[in-house]
């Protein structure tokens, strides 16, 4: 904590270059995503075909200038499908960390500022720890009908107790700080602790923890849809289109490359994201005033 | 205690804070710290009241224990005139504005997201309604009081130096027009340039505002600068309490001749008699039986062994507890010659 560690200023208004040049992961990580999203948005501009159209007399060809990615057994247009697929994995990822987040943090908040809470809550939550979310999710949407917001809820639910941990150990670190104390001493009540001394110190590491949570949800929805009980089946996701592929894999290698290759693309610059923000949000590694 | 005084600002009785030792599996309760134990002192508005001791001997518990940062064991703490030793946590913070903390980590106790304007201007939030320019007055008039100036509201913590962040804190005790601060060690993290600007801007202020100060140290020297009166602590209790020119001039304690005979002095050449202490400081889990300071006193007889001595006035306005000392007392304990040191 020494008072001349300021931040260069040049870095805190550096050109878009030289923030690319300190922190690469975070640029092509995030440049990947935003990609993947525009593409998402845009999916029915960007394929010109529709993904669910069967022309059986197509089914099972190769890459070419037609049918980009190729076609399924059913004839129906990989690229299509792909890019269609992608505005599940993107709004699966994105709802899951957001409703686990949000969840979490309150709880988290509670837990770690209401001392007397701690224990039960706790134990909760190592108990909701323990409960494997493709479990979880195959008996959720077994008892209801398939539909993309069971899968969420079904993901978020065991991902709340790591953001839990997480709030905790920040605020109980946080508020042994005399600042608090002063708070405090200021007269200022609970809320007002809670939200102006220890809520901002617990950003950053959520932040870089939204960024895993978004990409272990996106794996687990595509290893649902795999499984066949995530969203109904009559969009296209890219854990169905692999699963449906894998009866062809000797056949039509292109049926699971181009879904699998976008699955681990886009995996990977979630977390390339994560890790340069951790990075960068590190306190030791950087002021972030 | 002072007899003539008028109602003091803060008078404390019998406080007791023990933190329990917890152990095992069930967390049951092995032992007790005693950490404070039977500390008593009244504070009058416009002066100084310093607690020294060693480290450890429970002088900033009570300050924490008077601000109920932490809840007292037993005790009475009357803030103008109120108990506040029993209150709860909502019903303790319409008190929080009588008595502010100054704090020992100048860097520490300013929260580094926030301006300058915003830590200041806190508690004014708490305590008073007023609008966002109005608040934004107060906070530059109290900047100004404590040798800032206004703008710097706009600044955040580790935009200033040392002894400019602790004015910050200042201000921010000052900001809600307490009549008690109590300040924790507040120039120990300075640097002693620094410290002595401090030092006199809390004496400028408690003319000004006829505060009065609770004011925690180890430091003797910072303490015979700005202290009217003195206690000393040992141990979780007060062994010798007077005003601040008899105690320097002659300590009527054993521990407090030896405390402040081993404080440096700045003259090197200077010789002098000084009563030395040896050993640590016995647990506070276990404190010795009878006097605490027996197991290391030079002039210990067995009474101190078996019978706690009792806070007794010697003459009036100083207050020590030894059995060694009678009634109009007024020098310090002659040392044995095999005890002290050039």
């Amino acid at each position: 904590m020494a008072v001349d560690a300021a931040p260069a200023p040049a870095a805190a208004r550096g050109s878009l270059a030289n923030f690319a040049w300190r922190h690469p992961t975070i640029v092509l990580g995030g440049t990947l995503l935003l990609l993947t999203t525009l593409i998402a948005i845009f999916a029915p501009w960007v394929a010109s075909q529709d993904p669910r159209f069967m022309a059986p007399v197509n089914r099972l060809q190769a890459p070419s200038a037609a049918f980009w990615f190729g076609t399924d057994n059913l004839g129906r247009d990989i690229f299509a499908r792909t890019v269609f697929g992608a505005r599940i994995s993107l709004v699966v990822g994105l709802s899951v960390a957001i409703i686990s987040i949000v969840i979490g943090l309150a709880i988290g908040l509670a837990a770690g500022y209401y001392r007397k809470f701690d224990s039960v809550i706790m134990r909760v939550m190592d108990g909701m720890m323990a409960i494997p979310a493709i479990l979880l999710a195959i008996a959720l949407v077994s008892l209801n009908r398939a539909s993309v917001g069971i899968v969420i809820v079904a993901i978020a639910i065991p991902e709340i107790p790591r953001v839990v941990r997480l709030v905790r150990s920040v605020v109980l670190t946080t508020r042994e700080q005399p600042y608090v104390e002063a708070a405090i001493g200021g007269g200022s009540r609970d809320w007002k602790i809670i939200g102006r001394h220890l809520l901002p110190s617990t950003i950053a590491p959520l932040v870089v923890q939204a960024t895993y949570i978004t990409a272990s949800a996106i794996l687990t929805e595509a290893a649902l849809s795999f499984l066949g009980v995530g969203v109904p089946p009559e969009i296209p996701t890219w854990g169905n289109m692999i699963a449906s592929s894998r009866l062809f894999l000797a056949r039509a290698p292109w049926t699971i490359f181009f879904p699998g290759a976008c699955l681990a693309l886009v995996i990977l610059a979630v977390n390339l994201v994560g890790d340069g923000l951790r990075d960068r949000l590190d306190p030791r590694l950087r002021r972030r005033m | 205690m002072t007899a003539a005084s008028p109602a003091p600002i803060l008078q404390v009785e019998n406080l007791q804070k023990y933190f329990p030792v917890q152990r095992g599996l069930l967390r049951r309760t092995v032992a007790q710290i005693q950490a404070v134990d039977g500390v008593s002192f009244t504070i009058n508005p416009g002066e100084t009241l310093c607690l020294v001791g060693e480290s450890g001997c429970g002088k900033s518990t009570v300050g924490k224990l008077i601000l109920r940062f932490i809840d007292p064991t037993g005790g009475r703490i009357l803030l103008g005139g109120e108990d506040i030793a029993g209150l709860k946590p909502d019903q303790m913070r319409r008190h929080r504005r009588n008595a502010q903390m100054v704090f020992q980590d100048p860097y520490a106790s300013l929260n580094p997201r926030l301006t300058a304007g915003t830590i200041i201007g806190e508690p004014l939030e708490n305590f008073e309604t007023l609008s966002a320019s109005e608040r934004e007055q107060r906070v530059a008039g109290v900047l100004e009081k404590v040798g800032l100036r206004g703008e710097a509201m706009r600044r955040y913590p580790f935009e200033f130096s040392g002894g400019q962040r602790q004015r910050l804190g200042i201000a921010r005790a000052l900001v809600v027009n307490p009549q008690l601060i109590i300040a924790d060690e507040p120039v120990s993290a300075l640097d002693v340039s620094v410290q002595a600007q401090v030092l006199n801007l809390l004496m400028d202020l408690q003319d000004e505002f006829k505060l009065a100060y609770l004011f925690v140290s180890h430091d003797l020297g910072v303490v015979e600068h700005i202290g009217h009166r003195v206690a000393v602590m040992y141990l979780g209790r007060i062994v010798e309490l007077a005003p601040k020119e008899d105690l320097f001039e002659a300590a009527l304690h054993p521990y407090s001749q030896a405390l402040i005979d081993a404080a440096p002095l700045p003259d090197p050449r200077a010789r002098r008699r000084r009563l030395l202490v040896e050993g640590d400081v016995p647990s506070p889990i276990n404190p010795p039986s009878g006097c605490r300071f027996h197991t290391r006193c030079v002039f210990a007889i067995p009474r101190c062994m078996a019978e706690e001595p009792a806070l007794r006035e010697t003459v009036p306005g100083r207050f020590v507890a030894c059995h060694l000392r009678e009634p109009g007392d007024t020098a310090p304990l002659a040392i044995p010659a095999a005890k002290q040191s050039a």
